[in-house]
């Protein structure tokens, strides 16, 4: 029955994220001064006379009234329609949904790697034992996650290119559908996110080995890597997963710059020109995937960290989906 | 905490303990990260001193010059002196970090604050929870929205352009900002020097400008630090996808734009204002926890 009711309310929470943010981009675009047929007609400055504008207002429904093209647009939303693009002039959820597969298999490329990454450093500095290699191991540790979280997506690519494609040739500078072709473009989006999981994950770590659980279990006689294995692993995961929202925010963002980088089609390759050429019911279609990503996203998040640790149990705390320290780098 | 595993955990980053704040090795990374503000804080007094050229001076005769005396980061397509960009470009690209981040507190300040006095328990009139509910619930909307895609929502609506990435970044940054002064707010509301305050007869005006406030803004201030770094990023991020700066300004994301066109012949023009905007988020990165760290030790 709790699992019912918490269902129902992650569900609910999730529509009226959905509504919300399809009627703030609807208030939004009429907000904004200029003419949004102008987009469909061929942008700013088009030559398309006044019949041509017409004719489009009346192909897309905008000469009804508000009220009656935002009631065409729930009901056209709860069909699963999103309206049709203004730029590409096929459907919308066509459209995404041809883009999709190919960022999603970038974005969870990039996310397992990033874990992968952030784990291993934590958990190398973590064994790393002796007085000195151990301080070596943490400077050497924290001076690479602070340059991979701060480094931007579209620096790191080009450099990435440099070294791997131009001059040594190894990779191919454009994303192909070759396993070759993703591995820049999986490391480009990977790597600024490994560093900022794995500041986190090293701390939260850190913290665990240092409380007296830890302790125990040293008394016990378990072996370091048996404590920091059996005991730590969980507490380095965990900040990970409740920063899930913001790391999606860094997947999505760097989706958009990572495909316009190597030439590879995409959703924010999609979400890029839609932009640039106001196509308003694409954008629209979009955001709304992507929050729709989010809201499952955070309702996974929320499971797997209960799984993770039992302390939570069963209440719906709300949670961080961001972390608090909102920049690129600090305790949740 | 005898155990030997408490004094190496000690240095760890973002470690609580003393030994940590002392040590004049973890204090390093800030003494660079200063010596970098200072830089760029030169650079955008008087980039005049530091890069005597012009930064749109054109020299054809001098086009994809590698590093070298002459020109000592190299040139761009048109003859044009990288590091003096790089230099004169700070002003704009630091400008549009700090007044994104300023926009973005701002309007955190709007949300965060009524939602921190009004949130929780007490049916007091003059605390509504319905103003806690609904800003909270907008806030829910907005995270739905993370990283960049609220500012390109943000920037399919309002057009390219400088103003407009200042706008877009500062919304982007905006929610995160004011789930933290909320939650100060919140914890500083019932706080004894808050009541103590209240006893002796303070205005609620009074108390929550002199009292309130201050206190709850020392937390955002090293979150602004930081978030000045990613500000800055994000913003030569829009310029790179060609949403902010236009090209021959010497912005930084701006020169990485069109250095990507010839990254094969000039690596310089990638490379270097890269490295700049790397600099300015590791700096503030490493700036915003040394404070923290140092905010932490105080009131510990």
């Amino acid at each position: 029955m709790k699992i019912l009711r918490w269902l129902l309310t992650r569900l609910a929470g999730g529509l009226f994220v959905l509504w919300a943010v399809a009627t703030l981009v609807f208030i939004g675009i009429r907000l904004v001064p200029g003419d949004p047929v102008e987009a469909i007609v061929g942008g700013p400055g088009s030559q398309a006379g006044p019949e041509a504008f017409a004719l489009a207002r009346a192909e897309y429904g905008l000469d009804e009234p508000l009220i009656v093209q935002y009631g065409l647009m729930l009901a056209n939303l709860v069909r699963g329609d999103l309206g049709t693009s203004y730029s590409l002039k096929v459907p919308v959820a066509e459209a995404v949904s041809e883009q999709l597969p190919g960022t999603l298999a970038l974005a969870l490329l990039a996310w397992g790697l990033a874990w992968l990454l952030a784990l291993s450093v934590a958990l190398f500095t973590a064994l790393a034992t002796g007085p000195r290699l151990s301080r070596v191991a943490d400077a050497a540790g924290s001076g690479l996650e602070i340059f991979a979280a701060a480094v931007p997506h579209f620096w790191l690519g080009s450099v990435l290119v440099l070294v791997f494609a131009t001059s040594l040739g190894w990779l191919p500078p454009v994303a192909t559908d070759s396993p070759a072709g993703l591995v820049l473009p999986v490391a480009t989006l990977a790597l600024p996110l490994a560093g900022f999981l794995g500041q986190v994950m090293r701390e939260s770590l850190a913290t665990a080995l240092a409380s007296p659980f830890a302790l125990a279990a040293r008394a016990r006689g378990e072996s370091e890597t048996g404590v920091v294995l059996r005991h730590g692993l969980r507490h380095a995961a965990l900040p990970g997963i409740s920063l899930s929202g913001w790391a999606l925010g860094s997947l999505i963002s760097g989706a958009v710059v990572v495909e316009a980088l190597f030439a590879r089609g995409g959703l924010g390759r999609t979400l890029l020109s839609a932009v640039t050429l106001r196509d308003i019911p694409l954008v629209t279609g979009v955001v709304l995937v992507s929050a729709l990503t989010y809201v499952v996203v955070m309702a996974a998040a929320d499971v797997v960290e209960r799984l993770v640790d039992p302390r939570l149990g069963t209440t719906t705390a709300t949670r961080a989906a961001q972390p608090d320290l909102a920049a690129g780098g600090g305790r949740p | 905490m005898s155990a030997p595993r408490t004094s190496s955990t000690g240095s760890r980053a973002g470690g609580r303990t003393r030994a940590a704040a002392s040590s004049a090795a973890s204090n390093l990374p800030a003494v660079a990260a200063a010596a970098v503000v200072l830089f760029l804080a030169a650079a955008v007094a008087a980039p005049g001193w530091l890069a005597p050229a012009d930064p749109l001076g054109i020299e054809p005769a001098a086009a994809f010059s590698a590093p070298g005396p002459g020109h000592l980061l190299g040139t761009d397509e048109s003859g044009r002196d990288i590091y003096t960009r790089i230099v004169h470009g700070a002003r704009s690209s630091l400008t549009i970090g700090v007044a994104a981040t300023g926009v973005g507190l701002g309007l955190a300040l709007l949300l965060g604050v009524p939602a921190g006095l009004t949130a929780g328990r007490r049916g007091r009139r003059v605390h509504p929870r319905w103003v806690d509910a609904s800003i909270s619930r907008v806030l829910e909307v907005l995270f739905a929205l993370p990283g960049l895609l609220l500012a390109l929502v943000f920037i399919a609506f309002a057009g390219p352009g400088v103003t407009t990435t200042v706008v877009a970044v500062g919304l982007s940054t905006a929610p995160g900002y004011a789930r933290i002064i909320r939650t100060q707010v919140l914890r500083l509301r019932d706080a004894e020097m808050v009541q103590a305050a209240r006893v002796l007869g303070r205005s609620r005006t009074r108390i929550l400008l002199g009292h309130l406030l201050p206190n709850a803004l020392g937390p955002v201030a090293v979150l602004a630090t930081l978030g000045v770094g990613q500000a800055v990023v994000w913003a030569s991020a829009l310029s790179f996808l060609g949403l902010g700066a236009p090209p021959p300004a010497p912005e930084w994301g701006a020169m990485l734009s069109a250095g990507r066109t010839y990254l094969s012949v000039a690596w310089w023009m990638t490379v270097f204002p890269g490295l700049a905007i790397v600099a300015v988020a590791a700096s503030a990165t490493v700036l915003g926890r040394w404070m923290q760290r140092r905010a932490e030790g105080v009131s510990a």
